[in-house]
């Protein structure tokens, strides 16, 4: 049993502890840095930025990604930008401000020391992205452009154009095979992690299968990163990539590392909706949309008609009725709850009526259509293209859509895990958002954790191991996990049952969406923890997964993935059981005010849930990290 | 409007990259017009694996056409018939009731097949550890704005930036020559301030590892029509001009 959890926060102000820290911290000289063997598992943002910056200090790292190249993680999908308080706007930013914003933008419940290190790194990973040649947006004069975003009044927010995430992983990724080049940096490409292996208590390496050859595979080292990215596709239905998933981090809090606060998810207001039951996933259309587009549906349900045969009489432009203030420019759970209640209500639009109009005609008549063609063409040709509808003449249909999860593996301020060797990085920690992230501050999480971080608590951990080899691989436990793979494998293989991995993993996500998702309350959230138990016994005893295990075999991959899934939505509805209280993303339809707005119980919930594994078939154990408040107000928001 | 299609797909599977390949037919029925392209081959997946056979292995992750990792030749064509789409973003409004649709591997020496749809593009990674960085550890930096770059500069270097490294420019190449990708990268960095300082050193690296792997360039423009980010073939009359000037410069340096 553990303690009450101590993220080892160093004392001090909040302005000086990362500073002061970095001073206390215990170093590994150069000469020894070559003896420290290093496993990376993901090359995203955090991964990649991470084993680079390793490997430039003269770690031996390996990487493993599942991708055929680092290039790939789901990082390069990230749209908008990355935050950094460098206040070139001259606009009033600060280090402070940043760091305010993102606690207030996390609803109270992030740590105040880690975020205020977020913000204070924030402006090296411009610099740093930069000198590696990342071609952001630029002012005439030859400078850097900054936009702004949601949940901040200052323009602090680094793009370039409307793939900043692709740019960001781009030099990442050089800098990473620029490592691999020189030989610092050992990369496996299409291996999976399957195990976490542990040793005296402390993590000293993994197991992955060879996604081509279905070898399986020991590696060791003194130390394991994982950067394996968020849990979206629990709702299968995501913006989130296809291959994403949870396996590598729940495979560690099999082996007990900490799963905290898995309720919180990030629903994002502006996605295509779905077209038919066979749609794979959601793309997400930018959020700056909601500048210009007004959002409404009929003010009758069922209503029959196309959009421009309904006069403005007939309309409901709900967020401008209800948020006079902010109007369609209200936060992204605000935004995404409306629209959900407005279809729920019978009022959607569109072929399955689940949608809502977000209309830009009033912006064309205003400003001409050229002006709008030069904001958004980009995006109204991807719409366009995905739905095969014009929206200079049709109103875009929107939907929200998961997009992001604030949960994850717990770690503590030096961003290592409970299990002694175990760091986690980017998505796949819990550490920064709180219960909820603002945007264009993913990117800046997963760089700073990597590039920033995680190099110098690394070595705090590793001197401690000086001299001692890396554990051998034909030890037992390597032996033991080794032969662990290979039975889940065969255990896949002889179920021999008669649905695909694919329809248990839609089932389960609609059982999350309705559950789990955007609203929960106690009835549904019970439900969830009788029906999703129920799907998964099914799945284990009818899954259907054909071929054998020493291929390039994708229902095999993705059997193991979905199996951890079903795992985690029963957690997510223990912790949304469990946490009494509206807060981010998390929203009980309980705890709301009159006027359903969302009402946190900071008597009681002010603190970090992280849940330890007991086992198959036994509830985890929930655990508690206090959040102390020492420089932040805790405050209701309003949008009104 | 959407429409339900019946389609006949010649598909190539490849229990292998050693196993003798073959084009086998399916019927693909009902298939909603709405659908992506690879969410019909989800649908024929859905099937087979119904009717007790292995499905169709291809590769996709973002379906955003971003990732680079989908692509297949439709109709011997890279990313199917649209232009400037990446497989994943093709519909199946593009296609009409009963037409049939050939579906390949990308082809070339240098992508070997790996299983069926699913091909090696690790050559491509080879190019950029060659030289498609620039050299700076982390922490290095100086201040972001120290050095401005005008705006044409940075937008220049972010178009050719926007590459994918998905592949379709080799597969479209009769030569097999990954020369737009190449010259992609190499632009990038080439046109920025900041990469000025490997400028030559880059560039004859990157280009002769491109010969190593895969084939020559002889200024076809298949690539251009190909590449789903519609990166221009400018980049790579750019690039030919830095090699000429890096085979004198590099040569200077060491002599």
């Amino acid at each position: 049993m553990l303690g009450s959890l101590d993220a080892r926060i160093p004392a001090g102000s909040l302005d000086s502890k990362w500073t002061d820290h970095k001073f206390s911290m215990r170093l590994v000289n150069p000469n020894n840095k070559r003896r420290f063997d290093v496993i990376v598992v993901g090359s995203g943002l955090a991964g990649a930025s991470a084993a680079a910056s390793l490997g430039e200090l003269g770690y031996r790292v390996k990487v493993l990604t599942y991708h055929d190249s680092p290039r790939r993680a789901h990082s390069i999908a990230a749209q908008g930008g990355i935050n950094a308080a460098k206040n070139y706007q001259n606009d009033g930013d600060s280090v402070y401000r940043l760091f305010y914003d993102t606690i207030k933008g996390g609803d109270y419940r992030a740590r105040e020391a880690n975020v205020y290190r977020l913000a204070e790194v924030s402006v090296d990973i411009i610099d740093q992205a930069t000198a590696q040649g990342v071609p952001f947006a630029r002012e005439y004069g030859g400078l850097l452009d900054n936009r702004s975003f949601g949940g901040a009044q200052v323009s602090r927010t680094f793009y370039a154009r409307g793939q900043t995430g692709q740019q960001l992983l781009l030099g990442a990724y050089s800098a990473l095979m620029r490592q691999v080049a020189a030989g610092t940096v050992e990369l496996h490409t299409r291996s999976e992690m399957l195990e976490l292996v542990m040793h005296d208590g402390r993590a000293v390496g993994v197991v992955t299968r060879d996604l081509i050859t279905g070898e399986i595979v020991s590696h060791s080292a003194h130390a394991v990163v994982l950067a394996t990215g968020g849990y979206g596709n629990v709702y299968f239905l995501s913006t989130n990539a296809k291959m994403c998933n949870v396996t590598a981090a729940w495979r560690a809090h099999r082996k007990g590392a900490l799963f905290a606060n898995p309720c919180y998810t990030q629903i994002h207001p502006t996605c295509i909706p779905a077209s038919d039951d066979f749609q794979s996933k959601l793309t997400l259309m930018s959020e700056s949309l909601r500048n210009d587009g007004r959002i409404w549906v009929p003010l009758a349900h069922d209503d029959g008609r196309a959009a421009h045969e309904i006069p403005d009489a007939d309309r409901d432009y709900f967020l401008e009725r209800k948020y006079p203030a902010f109007g369609n420019l209200v936060p992204r759970d605000v935004a995404s709850r409306n629209a959900k209640t407005v279809v729920d209500e019978g009022r959607g639009v569109g072929p399955l009526r689940n949608g809502v109009y977000l209309d830009f005609s009033g912006a064309m008549a205003r400003d001409g259509e050229a002006v709008i063609r030069a904001k958004y063409g980009n995006l109204f040709d991807m719409y366009e293209r995905i739905t095969g509808e014009d929206p200079y003449t049709v109103p875009m249909r929107i939907y929200p859509a998961t997009h992001y999860t604030m949960g994850g593996l717990w770690v503590d301020y030096e961003l290592m895990s409970n299990v002694p060797g175990l760091f986690v990085l980017g998505e796949a920690n819990f550490s920064d958002h709180g219960a909820n992230r603002l945007g264009a501050s993913a990117l800046m999480q997963g760089l700073a954790d990597g590039y920033f971080i995680l190099p110098y608590t690394i070595g705090n951990y590793l001197s401690d191991f000086l001299g001692d080899p890396a554990l051998g691989t034909t030890e037992p436990v390597f032996a033991d996990a080794e032969q662990a793979v290979a039975d889940e494998m065969n255990r896949w293989l002889s179920i021999g049952g008669t649905r695909s991995v694919d329809h248990y993993h839609r089932e389960l996500g609609k059982l999350v969406w309705d559950y789990i998702g955007m609203a929960r309350n106690k009835t549904g959230l019970e439900k969830a923890l009788s029906e999703i138990p129920a799907l998964r016994e099914e799945y284990h005893r009818n899954v259907r997964v054909l071929g054998s295990a020493d291929t390039l075999n994708q229902s095999l991959e993705k059997a193991g993935r979905v199996a951890d899934l079903f795992e985690l939505a029963e957690l997510m509805a223990r912790d949304a059981l469990t946490r009494e209280e509206s807060c981010g993303g998390h929203f009980r339809e309980e705890h709301q005010t009159t006027d359903g707005e969302a009402m946190r119980d900071d008597e009681n919930f002010t603190h970090v849930a992280a849940w330890e594994w007991n086992g198959e078939g036994t509830p985890q154990t929930r655990h508690r990290e206090e959040l102390e408040f020492e420089n932040v107000e805790l405050t209701q928001r309003s949008y009104k | 409007m959407s429409a339900e299609i019946n389609l006949t797909l010649k598909v190539w599977r490849q229990a292998g990259s050693s196993a003798e390949g073959r084009f086998v037919t399916y019927e693909a029925n009902g298939i909603s017009t709405d659908a992506s392209f690879l969410e019909m081959l989800d649908i024929v997946n859905e099937r087979l694996i119904e009717g007790g056979e292995e499905p169709i292995v291809f590769e996709s992750d973002c379906r955003e056409g971003i990732c680079g990792t989908c692509g297949l030749m439709i109709n011997g064509q890279a990313h199917g018939p649209q232009k400037g789409t990446a497989t994943c973003q093709l519909h199946m409004r593009s296609f009409s009731d009963g037409d049939h649709i050939v579906i390949e591997p990308w082809r070339a020496t240098s992508f070997p097949v790996l299983r069926d749809l699913a091909v090696d593009r690790r050559a491509m990674d080879a190019i950029i550890g060659a030289g498609g960085f620039i050299s700076v550890n982390t922490g290095a930096a100086p201040d972001a704005n120290l050095t401005p770059v005008p705006k044409e500069t940075a937008d220049t270097a972010f178009d050719a930036a926007a590459c994918i490294g998905c592949g379709a420019c080799v597969a479209a190449c009769p030569n097999s020559a990954a020369q737009l990708f190449t010259a992609a990268k190499v632009q990038h960095l080439n046109l920025l301030p900041q990469g000025q300082a490997q400028r030559w050193a880059r560039t004859e690296a990157m280009v002769e590892t491109m010969e190593a792997f895969f084939g020559s360039c002889t200024n076809h423009g298949e690539c251009e029509e190909a590449c789903p980010k519609e990166i221009p073939i400018d980049f790579i009359a750019w690039t030919n001009r830095d090699y000429i000037k890096a085979k004198v410069k590099n040569r200077k340096l060491v002599g």
